[in-house]
């Protein structure tokens, strides 16, 4: 053990002011990020006894000595990472590798709407008056790993659509590792806007192609104008080395609808904090989650829906298999404001451990101070149905055959609402592949 | 066909059947059955080797071959085919694709290569015009959403295209109008042919206007306590099955 080895907390703060030489920065957001990195140095990396972090310790992540600014830049081949892209169909194309801009691997675009990068976004004047606008409005200024991104915020994606324009592809945003840098962490930071009547699919990834470690401590705002829609799908079928810090924030204006869904299959530690805030009536926000692990991995699935406005629906239904010693979590958080008279919120979380060593940590709570409103949680732990496998194996499917349907029957709710057919088919496949069962059809 | 012996089985410690003897032969169809509680269901479990229940005592042998250590699915493989009184929906798996891996399943077991496509759909257009099932509702989930009558025409269509050896519908008249209780019994009578055998569990005797029996037992206490003929179905019929509980009494 290198006992002259930095922490990792320590090793931030003082590489912040190198880092701030490095970028050509406006001075608005030099204030920005003095604060934010103050804000980091407080509060620390969060520990288990903070209440959001009971159940997921980063203690054995935060030991690793990562480079935070990757040294080279590393490229790699399309044809090895041809697997992590949705191939079947064209799309915008928003790539790092390392951390760092893969232009030869990116399809970005200008024309009539803005699929480019955060580092152009934050440093050329035309942009200036979004970046005021819009930068960390919505992200956490409490919150120690947001304000951690915050400061360092570089790179990412950026995409702005206009008003009106319906987006004819999804945009793929990917995140690669190359396990180059014995091990890293990157902090990317993305900033979506979708103008009014706008309509946008959008594509996340994160994807380490080796076992050296990472961390990632990603934070991305999203904005959805009047009757905007914003369909975001995360993808995290990570290695075993990888660790996933995803922090979302989402703004809805009225009659808006925004929808993340987030299917874990992957990854050591993965923490997904999902916030949703109301800013006008009619608003509706989906959010759905598939989480299928094993071994010894962790995803916990920490969301808010803050319902601040009358009127306003939000649907959460999150699906949970957990084989071997995997521990879940899944902490969901409605709160309904004085003024958000006739909210309808919904809440669903079932799960199913496959072993006796897996746990989950199942927690809906519901603060309500309004008082018309629709509000329902349900939450089930279980096994497998013994009836239904008793009836498939009678059929002649064997258990483990059997074993797999049923679990794909147990998420085919939320595969059901993927908007995306090539999307829902790679889901299906990943699902298939986890399970470990050719069913002579594809799922 | 299917020989039962000295069967006394259990759930919980708790004896449901108490020494049941049943002789089966290709190209009969025998009846079964009994009051609420009498052992009827755990009988068609037991048989289809339900791990619910534990086997105490006896055996039951498929064409010879004794059927205690197999599993669930090796016992379909070897013919024996459940109608389940409350068959299990499964969302997101269509009818078709759902019996595309059953009859796929089952022919590797028997060594068989995969029926092709094209015959699979000549079978499944067959087998559904048998038991007048719309083609729409094949692509549908299955059993979800399904009404009782759908529900059980299906789980016939499913033994029309895995051909069982022998077939023990539990239940099968529970839940089905007139017309589809016909159209069932008439699929389950162009399926019967002097290779295979079917044991009808029921409570009423309706079902057996429409699938005649050879033979009749009467299940009560875990105990087969009376045989006869198709007769016997109406004497119950008419008498209730208080009359052989006084009888035995």
């Amino acid at each position: 053990m290198n006992t002259e080895k930095m922490d990792l907390k320590e090793k931030l703060i003082s590489s912040f002011m190198a880092f701030e030489e490095s970028i050509d920065v406006n001075h608005e957001l030099h204030d920005v990020r003095t604060s934010a990195i103050k804000n980091f140095e407080n509060k620390g990396f969060p520990t288990k006894k903070e209440e959001a972090w009971k159940y997921t310790s980063l203690n054995s992540i935060i030991k690793n000595d990562y480079s935070v600014f990757p040294k080279h830049e590393n490229t790699i081949e399309f044809k090895d990472v041809k697997k992590f892209f949705i191939h079947e169909i064209d799309t915008y194309k928003v790539i790092f590798v390392d951390g760092k801009f893969s232009s030869y691997l990116s399809s970005t675009t200008h024309d009539g709407l803005d699929v480019c990068l955060m580092s152009s976004a934050l440093n050329k004047p035309k942009y200036k008056m979004i970046i005021d606008e819009y930068f960390n409005k919505i992200a956490s200024k409490e919150e120690s790993l947001t304000s951690l991104n915050t400061a360092f915020a570089n790179e990412g994606a950026y995409i702005n659509i206009p008003k009106s324009k319906v987006v004819e592809k999804p945009i793929e945003i990917i995140y690669f590792s190359t396990g180059k840098e014995n091990a890293l962490m990157v902090q990317p930071r993305n900033l979506v806007i979708v103008g009014e009547n706008a309509h946008v699919q959008i594509i996340e990834r994160h994807q380490s192609l080796n076992e050296n470690p990472v961390l990632t401590n990603a934070v991305t705002e999203i904005f959805a104008q009047k009757r905007a829609i914003v369909d975001y799908y995360k993808i995290q079928n990570d290695m075993q080395s990888a660790n996933l810090i995803d922090n979302t924030y989402i703004a809805q204006k009225q009659q808006s609808h925004a929808s993340v869904h987030t299917f874990s299959f992957g990854g050591n530690i993965t923490r997904n904090n999902l916030n949703f805030y109301h800013q006008g009536e009619h608003i509706e926000s989906t959010l759905k989650g598939i989480t299928i692990i094993g071994d010894k991995q962790h995803v916990d699935h920490y969301t808010l829906v803050q319902h601040a406005t009358p009127n306003c629906e939000s649907h959460q239904n999150y699906k949970t298999i957990l084989n071997d010693s995997a521990t879940g979590v899944f902490n969901g958080k409605i709160f309904v404001e004085k003024e958000a008279q006739k909210t309808d919120a919904f809440q669903q979380n079932n799960n199913i451990l496959l072993s006796d060593k897996a746990t989950i940590n199942a927690k809906p709570q519901l603060e309500i101070f309004a008082d018309d409103v629709k509000c329902s949680h349900g939450c089930t732990i279980g096994q497998l149905d013994e009836t239904a496998m008793f009836y498939m194996q009678q059929r002649g499917i064997p258990k483990k055959e059997a074993k797999a349907l049923l679990m794909y029957a147990f998420s085919n709710e939320v595969i059901e609402s993927i908007k995306i057919p090539e999307l829902k088919q790679r889901i299906t496949k990943i699902i298939a592949t986890k399970l470990g069962v050719n069913l002579g059809f594809d799922l | 066909m299917l020989s039962i012996k000295n069967l006394h089985a259990s759930v919980e410690d708790k004896e449901i059947l108490k020494g049941i003897n049943l002789e089966i032969k290709a190209g009969e169809v025998h009846a079964i059955m009994g009051p609420n509680g009498s052992g009827k269901s755990t009988l068609s479990a037991v048989i289809a080797g339900n791990e619910t229940y534990d086997v105490t005592d006896g055996s039951v042998e498929l064409e010879g071959e004794d059927l205690a250590d197999l599993a669930p699915e090796e016992r379909a493989h070897k013919g024996v085919f459940l109608s389940f009184q409350y068959p299990v929906e499964i969302p997101g798996v269509s009818v078709t694709n759902f019996m595309k891996t059953a009859i796929n399943e089952t022919r590797k077991a028997n060594g068989k290569e995969e029926m092709p496509a094209n015959e699979m759909l000549k079978l499944i257009r067959e087998k559904s015009e048998l038991l007048e099932i719309d083609r729409k509702f094949l692509s549908r989930s299955l059993n979800e959403g399904f009404s009782g009558g759908e529900k059980k025409r299906n789980e016939i269509f499913q033994m029309a295209m895995l051909e069982p050896k022998i077939a023990i519908l539990d239940e099968t008249d529970s839940g089905l109008d007139i017309d589809a209780l016909k159209i069932v019994a008439n699929g389950v009578n162009k399926l019967k042919n002097e290779n295979n055998a079917v044991l009808v569990i029921t409570h009423y005797q309706r079902l057996l206007d429409y699938i005649v029996p050879d033979y009749v037992h009467v299940l009560m206490n875990g105990k087969i306590v009376k045989s006869g003929g198709k007769e016997l179905a109406y004497e119950l019929e008419k008498k209730g099955y208080d009359w052989i509980k006084n009888e035995f009494n």
